[in-house]
């Protein structure tokens, strides 16, 4: 390695690991300030709406056409073995435990990530952050914790519609184009869950729901530059946060794994 | 040209005496990595007096009342506001100093999904147990101060640049602070809105008492607020006329340059200085 390429690489390990000190230092602050005065209560509620209506119609389409094709792709695989009737089982599966949550959270990443960066990033250009601190508003209190409890809350709640919309898809499917009985698609939905699964399914979008968020108005927070600046922490945030998702995703379901199998 | 130095000043315990320094910096360094941006810097504001930073862009100036707010920290020298070591408190103790302070940003920095009204009032609403009816009668009431009640509930977009650093102004005296630091506050602006928000920053100090630091390069704004002064006639009404020679004495003015204080003085020494950076500067 010659001695330019190390300075770079010396260089670029010590921005990296400062963006890291920087995140874990407002995931602390995000913590301690969840727990104690002041809490801006109604900016929760604000974000809770925001984060979580407003991704409802994306939420609803992803999870509902997701199933849909599942059913499709699953129908034709299963029929080389005669076993049609056990699509409801391997849509509920896919969704549940994995499908679901990841893909509520890519959209999530998408749309909520992406929002939060402009906003906070268009905040930090035009001083308005700055201005919130000499009016004595401690902004991880007021722009921070609410917008995590909102992806906390919301998150779980978004994929537990994207999981039912996407069994409803299955099922439109399994009826229409595999002509499975209903009661026979839903006998083996139930079928191929375990509780295990529920839990596992339930248990991951809180842990996604925070990446996102967090990671959003970590690099909005963080933005400078201007209108680029904004432009820049804008796909940042989305590359970021899409990137984590997956690699929480798998921590997470190997900690679940470990802890219910 | 004289260079203060800090026993001029007296030492902080006399900060609580009237007329004391309200702001002390004593000998402010600041890099960020490479770059100085302030030297050794060390002067004062007393009560009720007025500071005026001159310079350059990119001069320090912006950067000394980002430091007086806590919203940045000096890498050395001490940091005096309001009788409070700024340099050395935690960001929640620092709440607590700036709650009697207001700012001025440079472009207004106006939270734009709130209305006028509630970005005039935001401290009070968030930050105070005020009863509503009575914060919004403040508000009211600093609106008329800066002549702008009728758009108490327009959107900040719908305001001119001028509307928008008076409703700035607004916002920072609302909770009514005994400092104000403006940060360039006429920049980008024609000279007859300029004079308007000059005319801001002298009611808020004569008729207010509000001791004030101004950082701008607009020099003619820069003397219009030394050497002017407000008051009400017996009827009330306002009135802005040539400042006393004392008053006009409690207006200083600071050049900085390259980091350093390169001038501190009146205006008149200002003026009659022969010093070539402050010619060229003046020209």
């Amino acid at each position: 390695m010659t001695g330019s390429r190390q300075a770079w690489f010396i260089e670029w390990l010590k921005t990296a690991l400062l963006e890291v000190q920087e995140y874990v230092k407002l995931c602390v602050a995000a913590a301690r300030g969840t727990f104690s005065r002041p809490f801006y209560a109604r900016d929760v509620m604000e974000q809770i709406d925001v984060i979580g209506l407003g991704s409802l119609t994306v939420v609803i389409l992803t999870g509902f056409f997701t199933g849909a094709v599942l059913a499709l792709q699953s129908g034709m695989t299963l029929d080389q073995f005669g076993a049609r009737p056990f699509v409801g089982r391997l849509i509920s599966a896919s969704m549940i435990k994995e499908l679901g949550p990841v893909l509520t959270a890519l959209m999530l990443a998408g749309r909520v990530g992406s929002g939060i960066a402009a906003e906070l990033g268009s905040m930090m250009v035009t001083e308005q952050i700055s201005a919130l601190r000499a009016l004595g508003t401690d902004p991880i209190r007021k722009l921070v914790v609410p917008r995590v409890l909102a992806g906390v809350i919301m998150c779980p709640i978004l994929t537990v519609i994207s999981n039912a919309v996407g069994l409803t898809g299955g099922w439109l499917i399994a009826l229409t184009q595999l002509r499975v009985p209903s009661g026979v698609y839903w006998s083996s939905v139930v079928e191929g869950l375990y509780i295990q699964d529920v839990w596992m399914g339930l248990i991951k979008p809180f842990f996604l729901g925070f990446v996102i968020v967090t990671i959003g108005c970590h690099v909005g927070l963080r933005t400078s530059g201007g209108t680029q600046g904004v432009g820049r922490a804008t796909t940042n945030a989305v590359v970021a946060a899409s990137v984590l998702v997956l690699i929480v995703d798998f921590f997470v379901t190997r900690l679940l794994i470990s802890i219910f199998f | 040209m004289r260079h203060k130095s800090l026993a001029e000043f007296g030492l902080p315990v006399e900060l609580a005496e009237p007329h004391a320094p309200v702001v002390l910096f004593d000998k402010v360094c600041l890099a960020f990595d490479e770059k100085v941006i302030l030297k050794n810097v060390t002067f004062s504001v007393r009560a009720g007096h007025t500071k005026i930073f001159l310079g350059a862009s990119g001069a320090g100036k912006s950067t000394i009342l980002k430091i007086m707010l806590g919203l940045l920290r000096p890498d050395s020298g001490t940091v005096w506001v309001l009788g409070h070591r700024v340099d050395e408190m935690t960001e929640t103790q620092l709440m607590g100093v700036r709650h009697h302070m207001g700012m001025v940003f440079q472009e207004g920095a106006l939270f734009d999904s709130f209305t006028v009204g509630e970005n005039v009032g935001y401290k009070l609403y968030e930050e105070t147990t005020q009863p509503l009816a009575e914060v919004r009668q403040r508000v009211e009431e600093v609106l008329g101060f800066v002549g702008l009640s009728e758009h108490i509930d327009k959107q900040p977009s719908e305001l001119s640049g001028g509307q928008r650093r008076r409703v700035a102004i607004a916002r920072a005296m609302a909770a009514k602070p005994t400092l104000l630091l403006y940060d360039e506050p006429t920049t980008g602006l024609d000279p007859i809105t300029s004079i308007t928000i000059d005319d801001e920053i002298i009611k808020l100090r004569d008729l207010e008492a509000v001791t004030s630091v101004i950082v701008t390069h607009q020099l003619r704004d820069a003397y219009y607020v030394a050497t002017r002064s407000a008051s009400r006639d017996a009827n009330g009404e306002l009135q802005i006329d040539a400042a006393t020679e004392t008053k006009v004495n409690e207006a200083d003015f600071v050049m900085l340059k390259d980091g350093n204080i390169h001038f501190e003085g009146s205006a008149d020494e200002l003026r009659s200085s022969t010093d070539p950076y402050l010619q060229m500067f003046l020209s």
